[in-house]
Parts: structure tokens; sequence; C-alpha cells
């Protein structure tokens, strides 16, 4: 398809979602209405400018279905990911949303070379993250056999590898680095095993993690981008050429918007992503800013494909975390701790890589007056710990470990950035 | 019957100790015993020592956690079983012990031991007529 065609068709769908959710959903309508917006204002994909933006902070303020513009009738699916504080951010698909879904993802694994003769497993956590489920439906639509291994029990996986011949792994970077281990530990080379195509994503990877992992997996390593409030993985992809990941713009919009001003940026300049869903029906978002940072190239790939490429992912413009391919906020670690009277309203968050896992140490402070005689023992220190790790792994969906600190020893914070202390070198 | 020891979170850095001693240097408190139960990431460190409370009041000013806890202490003659004898009577009584140190002061052991049970834990020691000793006969007052 031309470029041309394409925007023809961007502009068309455009203002059918836009109708459709300012009929649908009153926090679209609301928005729209007070920008005096109507419908019939948005005829091309140029006027997507005109358009309001959506935050993560809008998703959270509508929780649950606030943004939902389906019936809850038509929904058969729902995720979820990580809201900033106390609540997740739900996502239902129609029936329709899954289709597209599965299709957007046939489409990624098709350009890593996938077919239905291919033996694929599926190394994402299955579950409310969009990353097992998301990837199982692409490898069922085009017909490849999918192993449904999900994360954990990494030596029966690596069993089923050698013996069953897989050919294909999705799974987070870390994770094939962690499999590789794994496979030195067990004495098992990658002469032994028949993986020819990884589809790796849900966090940050360089350039040195793919070689690393394409020598000692002896499998080529494609990026996958996606995010639940757009659709889950398989909003971008790499092909063969490897040199940027092309968007799969038909159903996803995108824009570079500067992140201070909101102003829309020139292809080639590093901003802020962001997307708008043009087909979803279950709960579309308008101009959804993704937080990424990262440019777009135009222009015709070598391989053929016209659609828009972004780069790599160069940062944030907030504070989020990604810890083992699961968004991670330090908003929801706060009010972890606030809700603790033991702790003072100080911590820290110190990241790391060790052996290619992600660690999260959570540092608290104990409170003078309720350090009492009760705590003279490691016991009943470990136990309050225990208690807070307990409740984090239930906000955060990860585990943490948790650090008792004197008083006054974590650096009252200066600003967000102050939370974090990031060891791992990518 | 109970004495006052103080339990001090410390974190394993150099530098956390020294805080704690200086500020009772400062205070002017005398240290008869102390022990730290360590772990891999911070110490618990337990000590006798004169005017226990104004001396909690003077590491809390000094912004160290810092806790009384109560723990028995008892005079032994320093001769071979005394302490088996003494704890014997104890575990008969089927009680626990959390923790326990131990020093020699002017030629007699002393046992120094939290239980999980101290009221349980003051009528075995009267029963067994076992001889128990004051902090200020510790710290060499009374």
């Amino acid at each position: 398809m031309s470029r041309d065609e394409r925007a023809a068709l961007q502009g068309k769908r455009l203002h059918k979602i836009v109708e459709y959710v300012y009929h649908n959903v009153p926090f679209y309508r609301n928005k729209l209405q007070e920008m005096d917006i109507r419908p019939d204002d948005i005829q091309t994909i140029e006027d997507i400018t005109k358009l309001p933006f959506t935050t993560k902070k809008d998703l959270r303020d509508n929780y649950p279905f606030g943004l939902q513009a389906a019936p809850q009738s038509e929904i058969i699916r729902v995720h979820a990911s990580s809201g900033t504080t106390g609540n997740p951010t739900i996502v239902g698909y129609t029936r329709k949303d899954i289709g597209v879904w599965s299709e957007c993802m046939a489409r990624c694994l098709t350009a890593y070379g996938v077919t239905r003769d291919d033996i694929f497993s599926v190394a994402y956590g299955y579950g409310l993250f969009t990353g097992g489920l998301g990837a199982h439906y692409g490898v069922e639509h085009i017909g490849a056999s999918v192993i449904p291994a999900g994360t954990g029990n990494t030596e029966k996986h690596l069993k089923l590898i050698r013996d069953l011949g897989i050919t294909g792994l999705a799974c987070t970077p870390s994770y094939a680095l962690y499999l590789a281990e794994t496979m030195d530990k067990l004495g098992i080379r990658k002469e032994d095993i028949k993986l020819r195509v990884g589809a790796f994503g849900a966090e940050p990877w360089t350039e040195s993690m793919r070689k690393e992992i394409e020598e000692r997996l002896g499998l080529k390593g494609y990026n996958i981008y996606g995010l639940s409030e757009v659709m889950g993985p398989s909003v971008s992809y790499e092909c063969q050429m490897q040199h940027g990941s092309h968007i799969c713009e038909d159903h996803f919009y995108p824009e570079i918007i500067n992140p201070v001003t909101l102003e829309p940026l020139p292809a080639g300049q590093q901003g802020e992503l962001v997307f708008t869903t043009l087909t979803k029906e279950g709960m579309p978002v308008l101009r959804y800013r993704t937080r990424d940072l990262c440019s777009l190239m135009t222009g015709t790939c070598d391989c053929g494909r016209t659609e828009v490429r972004m780069g790599r992912i160069e940062g944030r413009s907030d504070d989020m975390l990604i810890i083992r391919g699961i968004n991670v906020f330090p908003s929801q670690v706060e009010s972890v701790v606030l809700s603790m009277p033991e702790f003072a309203p100080r911590y820290m968050l110190v990241v790391d890589r060790v052996n290619n896992l992600d660690t999260l140490q959570v540092q608290v402070e104990i409170r003078q007056e309720y350090f009492t005689g009760v705590f003279d023992t490691p016991a009943a220190i470990d136990q309050l710990e225990k208690k807070l790790a307990s409740k984090l792994k239930s906000v955060l969906s990860i585990a943490a470990k948790v650090q008792l600190k004197a008083p006054n020893t974590i650096e009252r914070s200066q600003g967000k950035s102050a939370h974090v202390i990031d060891k791992r070198k990518l | 019957m109970t004495i006052n020891q103080l339990s001090i979170f410390i974190e394993n850095r150099s530098g956390t100790l020294i805080k704690v001693l200086e500020a009772l240097k400062q205070s002017n408190i005398q240290i008869i015993a102390s022990t730290i139960a360590d772990t891999a990431e911070y110490g618990i460190y337990r000590l006798i020592c004169s005017e226990p409370l104004r001396a909690c009041e003077e590491l809390k000013k000094a912004g160290i956690a810092v806790a009384v806890s109560d723990v028995f202490a008892l005079e032994l003659d320093n001769q071979p079983g005394r302490a088996a004898d003494a704890i014997e009577a104890f575990s008969a009584a089927g009680i626990s012990i959390t923790y326990l140190y131990s020093f020699l002061l002017r030629g007699k052991g002393i046992l120094i031991f939290r239980t999980d049970d101290n009221d349980k834990a003051a009528r075995v020691i009267e029963e067994n007529q076992l001889s128990s000793i004051s902090e200020n006969a510790l710290a060499g007052i009374a």
C-alpha cells in the first residue's frame, strides 16, 4: 500500500473512531465538547493534531471501565497492567479487537520468518499481562504449533526446547539470556537445540544483548513492541533488516511530540511516542501518551515495507521502570510504604541485573517510635520486612526484597528520579 | 526481676557502630556487656549499661533506632556446669531462651538472656533460688 493510500485509509478510520468515542465514551465527549470539536471536524489524518491527548492518569481516574466504548456484553477479554498507584489499568477487548491483535501479531511473526511449520514457544507471562496470550494468539493465527510455556520452570522448558525441536521463542530478552545461562548449567549446547527465531520485547535491550542472545542460543533475535493501553505486543516489530520497528499504523497511528510543549515533532526528531487506535472497539484511545522516548523513520524500508518505523526506545518521560518485563512506578511503592506506619515516608528502589535477571530491592527506614523492645531479634525484624514484601508483591506483581534501614539514612528525595538507583547497564 | 537491655538497630556499614558508641561516650554511659546479633544486612546491638533508660533517651536524641528490652541477668559461680544447671530449670518448665550471652564480672559468671515467657521464667528463678542480679549491682553501684 502506498503512503497516500494509507493516509486516506487512516483519515477515514480516524473520523470513524472519533465519532465512535464521541457517542460511546462520556470522557471523550466531554473533552471534545470542551475543545469545541465535533466528529465532523476530523476528516483527514492530519486533523489528528486537533484532538486531545489521553494519559495514564485519565485511565486511572476512570478506573475500571470508564474509557470502555463497547458494552460489556461485547467484551470477551480483559487484561490489566500496572497503574501508577493502587489501581491497575484495565483494558477490555471485543472479539474483533482480539482478531486485529492476532493478525498484527501474525504480521510480526511473518516478518521474522515464522511459518506454519515452526514450533513456537511462548515464554512471556500468561495472565493479566498481555505478553503471553498476545503472542499465543498470533502464533495460532499463522498456524504454527504453539507451546504455551509461560515463565518459570526453566529446566523443563529447556528440555522441551531440545526434545520437541522448538524453533521459535517469544520472551523478554533478559529471560532469553537466563535460558542461555541455564543451558550452560545443564550442559545443553546450542548444537543440541533447533531455535532459529526469537521475538523479544516487553523491556528495553541493547545491540550487545542481541549479539549475546543470538550467539548463545543460535537464533536470530527480533524486537517486538507494544503496550496494553494500545493493544499489547504487536504494535511494532522488526523486519529482516533490523533497522527500526515497523508500526502496524493502519491500526495504531503514531506521532512524536515534545513531552513538555506537547507540540508534534517531525520525523527523525526524538520525542514522546503517542498512539491513536484507529480500529479498536473495546477501549479505543485518542493520542495516548506512551511516555516512551524515541524517533520515527519514514521512507520505504529495504525490506519493501512502507510502514513508518520507530527507533529504539531511548528512555522515558516519566519515572516508570521495567523490571522483568513488568512496569513498575515508584509511586506504587510509595503508596504501600505510606500505608504502613512502621516506616518513615522515605524509600529507595534499587534495581540491578544479577545473572541476567532483574532484581528489585526496596529500602525503607523504620520509624524510631515504632522500634520497640519486640525488635530485639532478627526474626522480629525479618517478619516486619516480610510484611512489607508481601504487600509490595500484591501491588507490583513482582517480588521485591525489602531492606530495612536506620532512621534518617535514606536521602530525602529531590524530585522523582531520586527514588531510584538503577544499576543495570543498558 | 528483669533488667533493661538496650537493643539497637545498626546497618552493616562502617561508621554506624561508632555513632552509637560516641553518643554513649558523650552521655557518660558505661557499657557493662554487649553483643551483636548479625545478619547479612544489619545487626542488632544488644547492650547492658549504666543508666539504661537515660542512655536510651540520649541515643534517641542522636537519631538512633533503639528500644529497651526486658532480659534476665543471673549471677553464677565461675565453675563448670553452673550454666547447665541454671538453664536446665527453664528447660524443665518448657521455657525457650530467645538469646543468651555471658561475661565474667568480679569473678562471677553473668548470664544475660531473654525468654519467650518472662512471668514464668521469673517464677522458675524464685522456685530454684537462682541468683538474679540487679542493674545497679552490675554497674557496681549497689
